[in-house]
């Protein structure tokens, strides 16, 4: 555990990334196999199953430091961290007890079969055997979530120093569905082909969005156009005769989707297509809200599967014929795309993944005016790609883009306040809205966390403190004073919400100093936007 | 008649009519402290304890009317008895007791119990109701001794000074900067300091307190100095056109507030030393104690938790409004 709080000590004591990355490759080439494997594991979220459940965590810390859970809860609220507000009630005195950091994962995951009072001995044995930095990181052991500002691309990056391997090898070994239960640090990063998991699928390759005129962008023939669907980005693999479903939080969903069940009666094998998973009924493309239906549903009744028929709008190919096609440019990726989806139509009647069309498009102006009309193609906007490019690892700019249509703005009076977690813990980040309805009362309408400054959510903390009407445990209900602008992608009628409507990604995109709260929205405007 | 009404100018005492740390203009303030959210500009009259009277005159104008008393001496007005006791907050620092027809009170302003070598150390005063502060009124704030936190302050500067490496360290500019200039091993390096903390260590050196030796960082400076040097800068000043001259350093940041990850993740600091000049959990239980009050009033801070607790342990405990804590004044002031 020494060097692994070493290693995270190490890491939280800089924002550089040169210095992050020097950190984690001296601790990865001095580490046990099986302590390097897990460090990997917790810093891209894969963390032992759960043996021991917070509420307990919170009891027991509580009775521990003598202070009654409701103050607990309050700690807990302005630290905005679990893990964290246990280690800082911990004793400063403790019984130094050295263990690897795969030990002690091995003896929390070994605690599912005992009794609580065993697990609560084993927990108040370990909070007293442990510095504070100790504490916090076993802790976390348990709870997950490590926030230490370690991507997936630095330590792909380390791990590619350390290892003297491209970088894309590395990426691509970390993907997918591997626990540290059943591979070595060897097989993960090092094996050849063979031996690695046939499900495993490529890192997507991620756009930025358009930040230049797009009248910059050079020769209109060189880009290609197409839609950017409002779904969930997905993977599709065959490989063995077996389909995989990956999204793109790398969660396998195959068995929520057994749409695609059907692609297992074909012969033609070995291939990774990168798409958009969608609800797409007889009457064609269905809003994210349909889709909305479907997630996270482990089983799939008749009816469902009827009702919101799930397809994929197909963008790329990665893999064709058991080969590593992403060196290949987009133009042939793409015609390899049709050649694929051409011949499975073949051999299935009903075939559940569609070409994503591209945009046929003479100049940037007659394209600027198809990306303003998106929204009545169902789509989000539109996404540019350079026709020569290959298909790259993770968030890369300059080969794709997306332009997005501008979001719906509405002006709302902040209403209820809670305080965040994390980096903003202790600042009340996270906001209900709320608009005029014709009694003249304020109808809440939606959450929105981010989109403010640092500085500005300082100024709207003082604020809160200030103007608390009442306290319902983490949240305030505020004097109506402060109007926000809010923008979001979609908006649909919803019997769930007080004010019969729900927002696709709502952010507050600026303060409105220059509005008092009467001269905010009315929920007749918002419900206007719903007929666009 | 009540000894102290809770008003919306701030802390008033009707049979003295005087007011404790007021945040609106009044005749005549009686001031804790010279931290900008304690002792605002505009008052007619301002009364506190000698070793304030200068910081008070840097910082509000030396045309002010400005009196200063020992700790301890008594001043009688209309029959109160006023009398300040050292707070150990910063140099100055004072609990104000105020005592009519056998019923006492206190006021402590800000307050830390743990001597920090440089103000004057915190004596508890029995009294019947006590106001106190409870920035840090939760119990995940538990400090570590000053000690252990400046040789880590020491170790960060020698490896920066080895790595030929700037070393920028943020505190306030009253009573943090000089708490750790008067601390640091100076023997490390150079100590050169943002303008409104140099302005304010000539304060404390024309009072007769000897800090080691500071200078100004300013256009005079050698940048080969800076890689040497603990630099000691105000909050505000980072991001400035003035921080902007430093390149490459690594900035600490020194406050209470950096025991949670979060605030220093926020702030953007390599690293973040937990050392407050306010009192942590066990402080403020223990100072309460101390006073034997039976009547407990928080301020600023989390009140109303801290309040909650405080009933629970016994003590009559009530949450006030007031207008102290406010961190921008004091950032306004720099």
């Amino acid at each position: 555990m020494k060097q692994f709080a070493a290693l995270f000590a190490a890491l939280d004591r800089t924002t550089k990334t040169k210095e992050k990355i020097a950190a984690l490759s001296s601790y990865f080439q001095t580490a046990d196999d099986q302590d390097k494997l897990w460090t990997i594991a917790l810093f891209s979220h894969r963390r032992p199953k759960r043996t021991v459940s917070t509420t307990l965590l919170r009891t027991w810390a509580a009775e521990r430091s003598g202070i009654p859970t409701w103050l607990f809860e309050e700690a807990y609220h302005t630290v905005g961290d679990l893990a964290e507000t246990i280690s800082l009630l911990a004793n400063d005195e403790y019984e130094p007890v050295e263990k690897s950091l795969t030990q002690w994962i091995d003896e929390i995951k070994a605690l599912k079969d005992h009794e609580e009072e065993e697990k609560k001995e084993f927990i108040l044995d370990a909070w007293s055997s442990l510095n504070k930095t100790e504490v916090f990181l076993f802790n976390k052991l348990i709870t997950g979530g490590f926030r230490i500002g370690v991507s997936q691309r630095l330590m792909t990056k380390a791990l590619a120093q350390v290892l003297q391997l491209p970088e894309s090898h590395i990426a691509h070994r970390l993907m997918g569905n591997w626990t540290p239960d059943d591979t070595t640090f060897e097989e993960l990063l090092l094996a050849d082909g063979d031996n690695m998991d046939l499900s495993k699928p490529y890192p997507f390759y991620l756009a930025y969005a358009l930040d230049q005129d797009v009248e910059d962008m050079g020769e209109p023939s060189d880009w290609q156009a197409e839609y950017k669907w409002d779904g969930i980005r997905s993977q599709l693999i065959k490989r063995q005769g077996e389909i995989f479903l990956w999204s793109r939080g790398e969660e396998l969903v195959t068995h929520s989707y057994p749409e695609f069940d059907v692609l297992a009666e074909t012969e033609i094998d070995q291939f990774a297509i990168d798409g958009e998973l969608v609800v797409y009924s007889d009457d064609g493309l269905q809003s994210f809200n349909h889709l909305q239906k479907r997630l996270g549903r482990k089983t799939v009744s008749k009816k469902f599967k009827r009702e919101y028929p799930c397809r994929i709008l197909c963008y790329d190919l990665l893999e064709y014929d058991g080969e590593d096609i992403r060196h290949l440019p987009l133009a042939e990726r793409r015609q390899k795309l049709s050649t694929l989806l051409a011949d499975l139509q073949s051999d299935i009647s009903d075939l559940p993944l569609l070409l994503s069309e591209e945009i046929a498009f003479s100049d940037w102006e007659s394209l600027t005016t198809l990306k303003r009309n998106a929204r009545a193609a169902n789509a989000e906007g539109l996404m540019l790609k350079l026709r020569s490019g290959s298909y790259k690892d993770g968030r890369k700019k300059g080969e794709w883009w997306k332009w997005k249509v501008d979001p719906y703005t509405i002006d709302a009076v902040m209403l209820y306040a809670q305080r965040g977690h994390g980096r903003r813990s202790n600042l009340f980040t996270d906001f209900t809205f709320a608009v005029w309805q014709e009694d003249g009362s304020l109808v809440p309408f939606t959450k929105a966390y981010s989109g403010l400054t640092d500085a500005e959510f300082k100024e709207v903390t003082q604020y809160v403190n200030k103007n608390t009407i009442e306290r319902f445990g983490p949240v305030r209900s505020v004097t109506p004073e402060l109007v926000f602008e809010i923008a979001f992608e979609g908006i649909n009628e919803s019997s769930r919400h007080k004010s019969s409507v729900a927002l696709r990604f709502p952010r507050i995109k600026r303060w409105r100093r220059d509005k008092e709260a009467k001269e905010a929205d009315t929920l007749a405007n918002l419900k206007n936007l719903l007929n666009n | 008649m009540k000894v102290i009404e809770f008003t919306n100018k701030g802390l008033y005492c009707p049979p003295a009519d005087v007011y404790i740390d007021p945040w609106k203009k009044v005749n005549y303030a009686l001031i804790t402290h010279g931290h900008a959210d304690h002792a605002r500009w505009g008052h007619k009259h301002y009364l506190c304890v000698d070793s304030s009277v200068p910081i008070l005159k840097h910082r509000l104008g030396h045309e002010m009317s400005i009196q200063g008393v020992p700790y301890g001496e008594k001043v009688n007005i209309n029959g109160v008895n006023i009398s300040y006791h050292p707070a150990g907050h910063i140099t100055g620092s004072a609990q104000i007791r105020i005592e009519y027809k056998g019923e006492i009170w206190v006021v402590s302003g800000d307050y830390k119990v743990e001597d920090d070598g440089l103000a004057e150390t915190y004596e508890p005063v029995k009294c019947h109701h006590f106001i106190t502060e409870c920035t840090f009124g939760l119990p995940v704030y538990k400090w570590t001794p000053q000690e252990t936190i400046i040789s880590d302050i020491n170790s960060w500067w020698a490896q920066n000074v080895a790595d030929r490496r700037p070393s920028v360290l943020t505190a306030y500019s009253l009573g943090k900067a000089q708490r750790l200039i008067n601390s640091v091993d100076s023997s490390i390096g150079p100590i050169l300091t943002h303008g409104a903390i140099e302005k304010m260590n000539d304060v404390y050196r024309s009072m007769g307190i000897s800090l080691p030796m500071t200078q100004h960082l300013n256009a005079k400076v050698h940048k080969n100095e800076y890689k040497k040097a603990l630099i000691i800068a105000t909050p505000a000043s980072i991001g400035s056109t003035w921080a902007k001259k430093i390149k490459n350093y690594s900035l600490g940041a020194v406050s209470g507030w950096m025991a949670v990850r979060g605030n220093r993740r926020r702030r953007g600091a390599d690293r973040g030393f937990v050392l407050s000049d306010h009192a942590d959990w066990p402080g403020l239980l223990q100072a309460i104690a101390a006073t034997g009050a039976e009547n407990i009033y928080p301020t600023h801070g989390n009140t109303h938790s801290f309040s909650k607790y405080l009933c629970e342990q016994g003590y009559n405990a009530q949450p006030i409004e007031t207008e102290y804590g406010d961190d921008n004044l004091e950032k306004a002031e720099e």
